[in-house]
């Protein structure tokens, strides 16, 4: 038996071959795995309750952030673990899980999560425990000043910067008159007050507005409160019942004569547009965030970021199609992520001692461009007050199918400072 | 990011036709709306009506029946094949029957073990509750489903449009409650249930099997909540929350109605379902969970047995 080659392969060509492999391993980033004890990064989830469909996509894209951020070093060169834990949804019970995720889990970080009435419970809470606790909810309050040093955004825009992007473009396109369907809670208030003061600047008037509770179940009833002489209307709906709030809606107006629509996506995220009843959607208009139809137009990462949270380009899950994706809101996990991550190496975050800096390295924080981290678009993060600012996109139904018409500028969502959080003790 | 230039696009135009709801069709829309709520109220409050009047146990576990019910028709729906129709009628049928065996199992295992004792029942059905939902979570996940409705056929109105599948559940719901009466009033079974009801000792020493009339009072009262839920998941989804406000508005129309009065039963869910449909669409929806509410603290105070129940 010959020595000198191994099933066929010399051994020079072997040797060659585990050269270039280690030079290939110290060359690429993707090589230097994350070593040291792990940071861990408790993340408050809607696994149930009225959440549950943003919770599930909220869980895997946090996930696929993870496992792009370990394999690329970690944070500081200490590998992402992150800890999930149920809120079902509840204001009370989110305060007790970032409770538990702080002085039980030993958690570095607390990352909230998108329901605005369970961020304004738990807030405080993060804030005596004095744990940054950062979150992915749009709703207005961390920006107005209400909550506290501890809490930030740094993920995903507020609705108030998403409705002053909105309301020129839909005075100038749609209408002037304009009656507001939206949940009866923080987040719809939000919009409520919002968008009714951004029209008034815009010379538009909100003619009516419809409170409906967030955990409603038959939504008909409200409808007649819609007065006739409204040109669009706004609609905006949260919780499991989505579905069948539009599937009324278009059994309300069917064939007959109706205002123009402009709808927040929340009203239709994780239901299919191409569902029976949601016909009369056709050439009505959304906001989205993120588009859930990859446009043609799309940026560099947005295949990469498809992939890596398993979402094909129509945005549903790669695995089943049925399966639709938050894709407007799940983002905001990835990029709190990878802002978690910024911040964590600018201050040398070493342990729960150093929460502190993390936070001031935060605030410290503007611009950040687009990227595999930012798939969403490129945002300016405003220390002072503790939110970050970007575009966004209106998308029409043709077809079928939501296509991108309108982005807007990252300056058109701009609006004046209504708190300095860095002046506040921690 | 894409461009923020402005791609052509159709700008709708208000429509001139777009009238404004006159008091007419208004009131109309309401007494539709009404009329389905009364419909599925009365089938699912007939059911913990009857549980009480037989067996004097008050069913805090009857909602998540009715959630059961809806949470069966999907899996009916999304695993058989077959026209959409169909499985709709087959889990009109699977439904009730699975969800009536989970009752008798229910009743086995835990009522009967406490003997069917008033106090004891609602701790244990209340513990039943949070099994149930709690089960369902599980198994069918925390998402709302749809179940495709059995016809998609759409009134239009010369004011508004109307789904046609509502108005079939209301000549279903109306069905069903009138087999009931049939069974309670017209069949030998009926007789012996009114029996047990009236006197249950006396009903046994006539050798009538009292356990077995409870089990089977308690499976009819579940798989109609079970049926109730099948008919409405068409039009609100599968959930397992959904099982809170069926419940909380059967407790209204029973007690209003009447524990154990099938005529007060039925009366009490038209005068709430209706009375819920108009004061929500002329005033606000809150409005008429208020007024319900108050009017079973003044049936509390004034006649605590229900304006049909009869003085215990």
């Amino acid at each position: 038996m010959k020595t000198k080659a191994f099933n066929g392969v010399s051994r020079r060509a072997v040797l060659g071959g585990i050269g270039a492999g280690l030079l290939a391993s110290t060359a690429l980033p993707g090589g230097a795995f994350a070593q040291g004890a792990p940071i861990r990064i408790g993340f408050q989830l809607h696994r149930t309750g009225i959440g549950a469909s943003y919770g599930r996509w909220y869980e895997r894209t946090a996930q696929a952030a993870a496992k792009l951020i370990n394999d690329g070093g970690g944070i500081g060169g200490r590998p992402v673990e992150l800890v999930f834990e149920d809120d079902g949804t509840d204001p009370k019970r989110g305060a007790e899980v970032v409770e538990k995720l702080t002085s039980q889990a030993g958690c570095d970080v607390v990352m909230g999560t998108l329901f605005s009435h369970v961020v304004i419970g738990s807030a405080p809470r993060a804030g005596e425990l004095k744990v940054p606790y950062l979150v992915c909810s749009e709703g207005y309050h961390v920006a107005s000043g209400m909550l506290n040093r501890w809490t930030l955004q740094p993920g995903i825009t507020d609705v108030r910067c998403q409705i002053a992007s909105m309301a020129p473009w839909v005075a100038a396109n749609l209408g002037k008159k304009i009656t507001m369907i939206f949940p009866d809670f923080a987040f719809g208030h939000d919009h409520r007050d919002f968008f009714t003061e951004a029209m008034k600047a815009q010379g538009g008037e909100v003619i009516a507005q419809i409170a409906i509770p967030p955990t409603e179940s038959s939504f008909t009833r409200y409808f007649p409160q819609i007065p006739a002489e409204t040109e669009v209307l706004y609609h905006v709906m949260v919780g499991p019942a989505v579905l069948t709030f539009v599937k009324e809606l278009g059994e309300f107006y069917g064939t007959g004569a109706k205002p123009a629509m402009f709808g927040f996506i929340d009203s239709l995220e994780a239901v299919d547009i191409a569902t029976p009843g949601l016909e009369f959607l056709e050439g009505s208009h959304f906001w989205e965030a993120h588009n859930r139809l990859k446009p043609a137009d799309a940026g560099e990462h947005e295949a990469a970021y498809r992939a890596a949270v398993g979402v094909d380009d129509t945005g549903a899950s790669i695995s089943d199609a049925a399966d639709v994706a938050t894709y407007s809101h799940m983002f905001s996990t990835w990029e709190t992520l990878f802002a978690i991550k910024a911040g964590m190496e600018a201050s040398g975050y070493g342990g729960i001692a150093d929460r502190q800096k993390f936070v001031e390295a935060m605030e410290a924080m503007t611009d950040l461009p687009y990227g595999i981290e930012r798939p969403q678009g490129a945002k300016r993060f405003n220390g002072k007050t503790h939110q970050v600012f970007g575009v966004q996109n209106i998308s029409q139904v043709q077809g079928g199918k939501l296509v991108r018409v309108h982005t807007t500028s990252m300056a058109d969502g701009e609006y004046p400072d209504a708190v300095d959080y860095t002046t506040m003790a921690f | 990011m894409g461009d923020s230039a402005h791609p052509p696009h159709p700008i709708p135009h208000p429509n001139p036709r777009c009238r404004p709801l006159s008091f007419g069709p208004f009131l109309l829309l309401a007494l539709l709306e009404g009329t389905v709520t009364a419909a599925v109220l009365a089938l699912t409050a007939v059911g913990l009506s009857l549980v009480f009047g037989v067996m004097r146990v008050v069913n805090v576990a009857h909602g998540e029946f009715f959630m059961l019910g809806a949470v069966v028709a999907w899996f009916v729906t999304a695993l058989l094949p077959g026209p959409t129709a169909l499985v709709w009628l087959l889990a009109l049928v699977i439904a009730p029957l699975i969800v009536g065996m989970v009752a008798i199992a229910a009743d086995r295992l835990i009522l009967r073990r406490l003997h069917h004792a008033p106090e004891a029942t609602i701790v244990a059905t209340i513990g039943l509750l949070y099994i149930l939902q709690q089960a369902a979570l599980t198994f069918f996940g925390p998402d709302a489903r749809p179940v495709a409705a059995p016809f998609t056929w759409r009134i239009q109105l010369p004011w508004f449009g109307y789904s046609g599948y509502k108005l079939f559940v209301v000549l279903a719901a109306g069905l069903i409650l009138w087999g009931v009466w049939f069974l309670m009033t017209r069949s030998k079974a009926g007789l012996i249930m009114r029996a047990t009801q009236v006197d249950r000792d006396t009903a046994q020493a006539f050798g009538i099997d009292v356990n077995r009339v409870y089990t089977g009072t308690f499976a009819l009262g579940a798989g109609l909540a079970a049926v109730a839920a099948v008919l409405v998941v068409p039009v609100q989804q599968a959930h397992y929350l959904m099982g809170g406000d069926p419940l909380l508005l059967s407790f209204i129309v029973v007690i209003i109605g009447g524990l154990g009065s099938l005529r007060g039963t039925l009366v009490a869910a038209l005068v709430i379902g209706l009375g819920d449909g108009v004061i929500s669409m002329v005033f606000s929806p809150t409005l008429a969970k208020i007024i319900a509410t108050l009017l079973v603290a003044l049936v509390l105070v004034f006649r605590p047995q229900g304006l049909f129940g009869a003085k215990a």
